[in-house]
């Protein structure tokens, strides 16, 4: 395409004859920017360019750069260089391995036991329920995300603790919680994004039309089997683009570790308490929830669910 | 669908427990603020005010509170400013390269919260602070404000979508400057979605711990930092829940308010 692609219509000089009359300061700055679109384009977008594009994305880059350096054993001093040993490092040393596996795992856990949950919750809200309870139940799911995050993670930690409320509640029944650790962990992160999955898979579930699930049970197929049939593949996009959120949320996420974790270390774990002492080796870290999201999205943009988002 | 009565019932008890799991850690919170004894034992048996005391008085928390709400405002205004441009930018103007400016403001909040706070603490530690410019109250602006923009961004981009330019350039027909009508035309169009898109940015700037914990030096201190350091000490717990009990009733006012002004929900 040869013609600029600027939008504008910089012909329309309808202004000019009263900008003539009465001519001040505004008026002269009006007129040269109105005159010139790739000027204002410039002006609009230099500065959220240089924090954006400059400050950020050049920390990114500075952070991909570090992960390559080293740093002095004796001075904690970092050494810009060329070595893979870090990345090695996160590779062979078994505990990082087992770290990086580890919190891929939980992220995995936190969004099955969303999906889970949310699929008999968005069929109950858009098929059996009233209106007045499906509102209810919309807000209801959607309101704690207004509570502060670090006050889920704490109501959480008082539920989980020992002698604590779940506890008490399972003692009836011979049981205990399962105490601070990797179930812990997963049900508080579930907690925490349940909201982005819930929401998704319900307004799906409302777009369903009722007469497929009539036509399901004409010829002849029991509830579940439609929900499984019918309901499922349609609502496919819906978990998909539920489980970005999940997923990557849970990934990046080690404040809830080490409040409902017990001993479970993640690679944020990892990267927090390497920061300081050994950076080039945190940034290694860094990247690796990065290479993760980014195959994440990937695969989901192959299944066509982003279109969805 | 047709369900069976049981399988109707089944479901309403599965929604109910899950409401329950909802409500109940946040009820919680707020019933063991009033918890005399520091164990957390449940049952509650001694329930006592003595906490709320502590909290109001407390240096810590009121510092904290100050800190973070002036981050938060910086870095909202910021948002605001350096959103809107970008949204007018997308809305009204084609050029080469638009994809990659929207995929660059969605980024800070689609990677996680951790890698944009290494990355900026690696930053300010390696390039910055030779220069003058180590960590404070400013590298948390920064922090905060870089991944608040897409709140603004996303509202005002998208009521710019359903604005009708037509009225601007009306305004323009009749002899109003682009500055005059872009003051009384274009901003009293796109302000209330510019304010929502800012409360927004605060309220996420207001919660945010991990970037935070990245970009802030040793002793300053956020409100969620202040919890975060208190957690875990036994003494300090008692106060935490006080502050997180406050918190979560906060959190109800925005519910309230949308429920007042929608209102009709009931009937």
């Amino acid at each position: 395409m040869a013609a600029p692609t600027i939008k504008p219509d910089i012909t329309s000089d309808s202004t000019q004859a009263p900008v003539a009359a009465r001519s001040g300061t505004g008026d002269t700055i009006s007129r040269v920017l109105h005159a010139r679109p790739k000027l204002r384009l410039a002006g609009l977008l230099a500065l959220p360019l240089a924090w954006l594009g400059v400050l950020y994305i050049g920390s990114l880059i500075l952070l991909f750069v570090t992960a390559f350096w080293t740093t002095d054993t004796f001075t904690s001093k970092v050494v810009p260089a060329f070595t893979l040993e870090n990345f090695v490092e996160i590779v062979t040393v078994p505990a990082y391995q087992l770290t990086a596996l580890r919190t891929i795992g939980i992220a995995l856990a936190v969004t099955v036991l969303c999906a889970v949950l949310a699929l008999p919750l968005g069929l109950y809200m858009a098929k059996v329920a009233s209106p007045r309870m499906r509102a209810m139940l919309a807000i209801g799911i959607t309101l704690p995300l207004w509570a502060g995050y670090l006050v889920k993670v704490f109501s959480w930690r008082i539920t989980f603790m020992s002698g604590g409320p779940l506890d008490w509640l399972l003692a009836p029944f011979g049981l205990t919680g399962p105490g601070y650790g990797t179930a812990a962990l997963i049900i508080t992160l579930a907690y925490l994004w349940f909201p982005y999955m819930a929401v998704p898979v319900y307004s799906a579930f409302r777009q369903i039309p009722d007469n497929l699930f009539d036509a399901s049970s004409d010829l002849g197929a029991k509830p579940w089997a439609t929900v499984r049939t019918v309901a499922v593949p349609l609502l496919k996009p819906a978990f998909i683009a539920g489980s970005i959120f999940t997923f990557s949320l849970s990934l990046g996420d080690y404040i809830a570790a080490q409040f409902v974790g017990g001993k479970t270390q993640v690679i944020g774990t990892v990267i927090a308490s390497n920061i300081n002492l050994n950076p080039p080796l945190a940034a290694a870290f860094g990247t690796v929830p990065i290479v993760v999201v980014v195959l994440y999205l990937f695969l989901a943009r192959k299944s066509g669910a982003l279109k969805q988002l | 669908m047709r369900l069976s009565r049981s399988a109707k019932i089944t479901l309403r008890i599965f929604a109910a427990a899950v409401m329950a799991a909802i409500y109940l850690p946040l009820l919680l919170v707020i019933v063991n603020s009033f918890n005399a004894t520091t164990s957390g034992a449940f049952p509650i048996t001694d329930f006592t005010t003595r906490w709320w005391e502590a909290a109001f008085t407390n240096e810590g928390v009121r510092e904290a509170l100050w800190t973070s709400l002036r981050v938060a405002t910086v870095a909202t205004v910021i948002a605001l400013l350096l959103g809107a441009m970008i949204a007018f930018a997308l809305s009204r103007y084609e050029f080469f390269g638009k994809n990659t400016v929207n995929l660059l403001v969605v980024l800070p909040i689609a990677l996680p919260g951790i890698v944009t706070g290494v990355a900026l603490n690696n930053t300010f530690k390696t390039v910055l602070e030779p220069l003058g410019i180590g960590l404070g109250l400013f590298s948390v602006i920064v922090g905060h404000a870089t991944f608040c923009i897409v709140m603004v961004f996303n509202n005002v981009q998208a009521r710019l979508g359903r604005m009708n330019r037509g009225l601007e350039e009306a305004a323009m027909d009749m002899g109003a400057n682009v500055i005059r009508a872009f003051f009384t035309v274009t901003l009293p169009g796109f302000k209330s979605a510019f304010l929502a898109g800012g409360l927004l940015a605060f309220a996420l700037s207001f919660d945010e711990i991990v970037v935070t914990t990245f970009t802030a030096p040793p002793g300053t201190e956020t409100l969620p930092i202040w919890i975060f350091n208190n957690m875990a000490r036994p003494n300090q717990a008692p106060v935490v829940n006080v502050i997180a009990a406050v918190l979560v009733l906060l959190s109800m006012i925005p519910v309230y308010l949308s429920q007042r002004m929608t209102g009709d929900d009931r009937k």
